[in-house]
């Protein structure tokens, strides 16, 4: 353990923060432009080619997507056979972040939530946003970081209803909730749906959600099946892309389940936007980083 | 839907032919406002220092960099316009502002100052900062510097755009009647979901 060189870390929660804020996954990419392929409405379609203009730019001159960085959220996942130090990744993903930051440099959003002092540092107390996980049969690091900026954010939701409620309130509730949040979240984003689990946990599964790759079904077929129905129902409202009108309203519904209590039956949503922006380092034991989404 | 290339600042005749739904780009000047601006603008009694008549005006916090005494762009992009409209009638009234450049929109008392005095608010594709930012030429001046980043900035935009003409002069907000159009079909959405 000793032996194992912590600054690799550290460089990767830097490099994936910042890849995320530039370089927009593929899977993001085809969504998007299968998205502008089905879209009718002509003022929507010039919304679809400014983003791709902006994917464009962002790629030649290696700049960020959108101003708003975010906050930084890192998801772990320790394979078995990985040599680590859970504190010593946590203090690495802190400076990772706070280095990305003052180093490329952008804007920091973090706040302090009374006295609104901002430290310029994308960190503070609680932040970065950590997860850890473990992987059995796996000797690597597996790190995906998604900043996750307030237009979107602030349009999360959650609901404890009562099982005599049923899975009717809670479709009910992802479709009334994305229509309330109209034009905020930048859309056509990722509706990130969680079901099941204790309050926290189900936001917590809707923040999973908006993670996966765009499209990416539940292996469980029933809840894939809800995934298509929101869908289309999400769609079939006509809000469009930056909520100006047109076909494509959403780019995917991603639900993730947990079990709950026998007498709860709890739902929430985590929208994510357009730019839904991601990036993973995975670290093997002998110091190699691989990059991706 | 009509297509538009026009140059600010914008006369009355150039903002009345503009329909909720049009397309709209621009070169010339461009302002910079934020909550913070307003603030110090309305609530604090500051009248600003440049002429805003036939401005745009847009809702950002840009990055920028100060080398010597130039401000250059590092990344400037939009925010939420709700916030600020408790301000935006009087932008307009008392200051001659003929758009506003924002997302999401803002209500009924901005748009019935954009019908009264005929101004327009543009919807900027948002998350689109890169674009935003390689369309500003120059930052030409920064007032307020104590401000920074919510001060007024004064910018020189080429072919900034798309616009899509939101609120209109005429009374029509394209966010509301696109609200409105949703839920009209909710009903039959809810029926096909078995809600
Ligand atoms: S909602 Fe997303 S795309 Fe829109 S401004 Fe915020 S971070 Fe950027």
């Amino acid at each position: 353990m000793k032996d194992f060189d912590y600054r690799i870390v550290e460089e990767a929660a830097k490099q994936t923060y910042i890849r995320a804020l530039c370089d927009l996954p593929p899977d993001v990419r085809i969504a998007l432009k299968k998205a502008y392929d089905r879209e009718t409405k002509p003022t929507a379609r010039a919304v679809f080619e400014a983003i791709f203009r902006t994917i464009e730019i962002a790629d030649r001159d290696k700049t960020l997507i959108c101003q708003d960085t975010g906050l930084p959220i890192y998801k772990v996942k320790i394979g078995s056979m990985f040599p680590w130090n859970g504190a010593r990744i946590k203090k690495c993903l802190y400076e990772g972040a706070k280095r990305a930051t003052l180093e490329f440099p952008f804007r920091s959003s973090s706040t302090h939530p009374l006295t609104r002092v901002n430290p310029q540092t994308s960190v503070g107390v609680g932040l970065p946003v950590i997860y850890f996980d473990f992987e059995e049969d796996s000797d690597s690091l597996d790190i995906l970081m998604a900043p996750k900026g307030s237009g979107s954010e602030n349009m999360s939701k959650m609901q404890m209803f009562y099982p005599a409620h049923g899975v009717k309130a809670l479709k009910k509730f992802v479709l009334d909730t994305v229509i309330e949040t109209g034009a905020n979240p930048c859309p056509p984003g990722i509706i990130g749906v969680g079901i099941g689990g204790t309050a926290d946990l189900v936001m917590k599964l809707a923040k999973d959600a908006i993670m996966r790759p765009v499209g990416q079904r539940h292996p469980d077929p029933e809840i894939a099946r809800m995934e298509e129905e929101l869908e289309e129902a999400i769609n079939a409202t006509g809000r469009g892309p930056m909520g100006l009108g047109g076909d494509v309203s959403t780019l995917a519904v991603h639900i993730e389940m947990a079990y709950t209590h026998i007498t709860q039956n709890p739902v929430a949503v985590n929208t994510q936007c357009w730019p839904a922006r991601r990036a993973r380092a995975v670290i093997s034991p002998d110091g190699g980083v691989q990059y991706g989404y | 839907m009509a297509e538009y290339h026009l140059k600010s600042p914008f006369s009355e005749e150039d903002i009345r032919k503009l329909k909720a739904g049009d397309i709209v780009y621009f070169d010339g000047l461009l302002f910079g406002i934020r909550d913070l601006t307003q603030i110090y603008m309305f609530d604090q009694n500051h009248e600003p220092p440049v002429s805003l008549a036939g401005a745009a005006c847009i809702h950002t916090a840009p990055s920028l960099r100060k080398v010597g005494d130039k401000w250059e762009k590092i990344c400037v992009g939009t925010t939420t316009s709700t916030r600020m409209e408790r301000f935006t009638p009087e932008l307009i009234s008392r200051y001659g502002v003929r758009a506003i450049i924002g997302k999401g929109g803002l209500y009924q008392g901005s748009l019935d100052a954009m019908k009264k005095y005929g101004a327009v608010y543009l919807a900027i594709v948002g998350g689109s900062a890169a674009l935003e930012t390689q369309q500003i030429e120059e930052v030409e001046a920064v007032y307020w510097e104590h401000l920074h980043p919510e001060a007024l900035y004064q910018f020189r935009v080429k072919n900034f755009g798309p616009l899509t003409v939101a609120m209109d002069s005429h009374g029509r907000n394209l966010y509301e009647e696109v609200k409105a159009e949703a839920l009209k079909r909710l009903p039959e959405i809810y029926e096909k979901l078995g809600v």
